[in-house]
């Protein structure tokens, strides 16, 4: 059974519309990175999921309308949205005895026990903690729920290097089980390409791409040609062109991988470059024109 | 406590049937972090009754010089000036209480968009009703048992004071019992604050809507409506409906429920309690069916709100 179930998901602002009719599926057991520019309605679909947006079209999220049931749904949904929303005032124990009280999902062993391995003291209050402490906090208290499904929202912007690795391996290591599902959307795309299962690309209210880990390393391929056979290359119709250290460096859609081989250096490219070449391909086209 | 309460009791019953979740236990919870996050509830209070204590206690100090004054006096005035410490004490934590009820209600909805905080609350399975619900018993049920328990522990350690003075002049327990009869006054001020806490539900109700609308300062638009419409009102048609309005929904409960007056103007009384009177005034009712119709709006302003 489906975890999110979306169709014809609408959701119109003021000036803008954010959601332009999405229709969309994900499984149990995947871990779906949603990526978009700034904008491109990712923050508004993951508020209409959570229940937080009354929206137009139709939403189940784990067989359950998220607006009319919200109640019900975070029983077995938690999100972090964002970094830093812990209440400031809060201290740690305070944190813990809190959601022990409200929700009946959570597991205080496992939560005492991811914290005994990090630095926070439990007398401590959020607001003497660091930004990385804080987001290590909101993670123990989140992965010691039994949630079905979880999502996070940037959930590591503004951190250092050294805690977003851990909260992707935390998040990986000790709280994935493949029956839970997982979404989440970034700007570090390049951090959770390894934990991903599912990718989708959405720029300005629509999914512009949608496709497993698998498929998407079956389908790109990039090739950083041999600067006599770029004519040769440019044939197969390449969907992005750029340079890269004095070579130029094609992405490709389908592509017979053979042929390209003997044109260059080929391999599976970065999310990060896929996304320069669909979303900015096609927000230079949309300024063209305009 | 009241008619609220009481609708949202139904509608949380309701909605622990459909789920089977521990509702109580949310609720309960809820109340205990809105304790942990606003410790002016009881500092503000306890802070009140230690400054009241210290004025009295200065006031004892003075008093071999006024006793010679007071024996100049009628029984009857010397009664009055003995039971004002008493009233004026009263006075004074209802007061801290109210205003201290007023500015969480407009704070509490408030600040939580602001610090984003709003994202972690509704992150947990604790719906608004039950969130709002838990909020609003701070101004209707804690804030007034403190202003009651602060009011007696106050009035007990004046009256021992006092009493240590007086028996140093050779007066009796009785003579001051007869003056400030402790039990009749604290019956009489549990009295007072339940029904001005009733009455005072709207306040409470309204400035949760404020503080869950407002996008930018809450106490301007608390405070400046209010005094414009009245002005205006004033201006054009030379009345006061909107400026009495607002003075009977802040000091109407005193009127209603209570006969006779809590000063010394003819000799020395207390008033008389008057709960028949007070249930039958239309302006109660006027307000808790205003209170209900508030409280749902806040509840669905939060159901609707974002972090600023």
């Amino acid at each position: 059974m489906a975890c999110i179930e979306a169709k014809g998901l609408r959701k119109a602002f003021k000036n803008t519309v954010a959601l332009d009719g999405v229709d969309l599926s994900v499984e149990r057991g995947r871990i779906l990175g949603l990526i978009g520019p700034n904008g491109a309605g990712k923050s508004t679909a993951l508020n209409a999921i959570l229940g937080l947006i009354p929206y137009e079209g139709e939403l189940s999220v784990l067989g359950r309308n998220p607006w009319t049931s919200r109640n019900e749904l975070m029983q077995d949904v938690c999100f972090i949205a964002d970094v830093a929303v812990l209440p400031r005032w809060m201290k740690v124990s305070q944190a813990l005895d809190y959601v022990a009280g409200v929700h009946p999902r959570f597991d205080r062993a496992k939560a005492e026990a991811f914290l005994a391995r990090t630095q926070i003291q439990r007398a401590s209050k959020v607001r003497e903690l660091s930004k990385g402490m804080v987001t290590q906090l909101h993670l123990a208290l989140v992965m010691a729920i039994d949630a079905r499904l979880l999502v996070l929202d940037e959930p590591t912007l503004g951190l250092d290097i050294l805690y977003r690795k851990q909260f992707y391996d935390s998040l990986l290591n000790d709280y994935f089980d493949h029956t839970r599902t997982i979404l989440v959307t970034t700007h570090q795309v390049e951090e959770v390409q390894n934990i991903l299962t599912d990718l989708m690309f959405i720029d300005r209210g629509r999914i512009v791409l949608f496709c497993s880990m698998e498929a998407f390393e079956e389908r790109y391929t990039e090739l950083t040609v041999h600067p006599d056979k770029l004519t040769a290359a440019r044939a197969w119709n390449p969907i992005y062109e750029r340079q890269g250290f004095g070579r130029t460096v094609l992405l490709y859609d389908r592509a017979d991988r053979e042929a390209l081989a003997a044109l260059g250096e080929i391999r599976t490219p970065s999310i990060a470059d896929l996304f320069v070449a669909v979303i900015g391909n096609d927000t230079q086209k949309g300024k063209l024109a305009a | 406590m009241s008619i609220e309460a009481d609708a949202g009791a139904a509608s949380a019953s309701r909605e622990m049937a459909s789920t089977g979740a521990p509702h109580g236990r949310t609720y309960l919870w809820s109340l205990k972090r809105e304790l942990w996050e606003n410790r002016s509830i009881w500092i503000a209070p306890l802070a009140a009754a230690g400054f009241i204590l210290l004025g009295f206690a200065i006031s004892l100090i003075r008093t071999p010089h006024t006793l010679k004054v007071m024996g100049k006096l009628t029984p009857e005035k010397l009664a009055g000036i003995r039971f004002a410490p008493f009233g004026i004490s009263a006075a004074g934590l209802i007061v801290t209480v109210v205003v201290v009820g007023i500015f969480y209600c407009l704070g509490t909805l408030y600040n939580e968009r602001r610090d984003r905080s709003i994202l972690f609350w509704k992150s947990m399975p604790v719906s608004d009703l039950t969130t709002l619900l838990a909020k609003i018993t701070i101004p209707l049920v804690v804030l007034p048992i403190i202003a009651f328990l602060t009011i007696c522990a106050t009035q007990a350690v004046m009256f021992g004071l006092d009493l240590v003075v007086l028996a140093s002049r050779g007066s009796a327990f009785a003579q001051l019992w007869s003056t400030v009869p402790l039990l009749h006054l604290w019956e009489l001020m549990l009295y007072l604050v339940v029904t001005l806490t009733i009455w005072h539900a709207p306040i409470y109700a309204y400035f949760l809507v404020l503080s869950a609308w407002v996008r930018k300062g809450t106490f301007l638009w608390a405070v400046v409506p209010p005094i414009a419409l009245s002005l205006f009102e004033k201006l054009a048609f030379d009345t006061s409906y909107v400026s009495g309005a607002i003075h009977d929904r802040f000091f109407g409960s005193l009127e209603a429920a209570f006969r006779g007056d809590w000063g010394h103007k003819n000799g020395f009384h207390l008033p008389d309690p008057t709960p028949a009177h007070f249930i039958a005034t239309p302006g109660l009712w006027v307000g808790l069916v205003l209170a209900v119709a508030l409280f749902a709006l806040a509840v669905w302003l939060r159901r609707r709100r974002e972090p600023m």
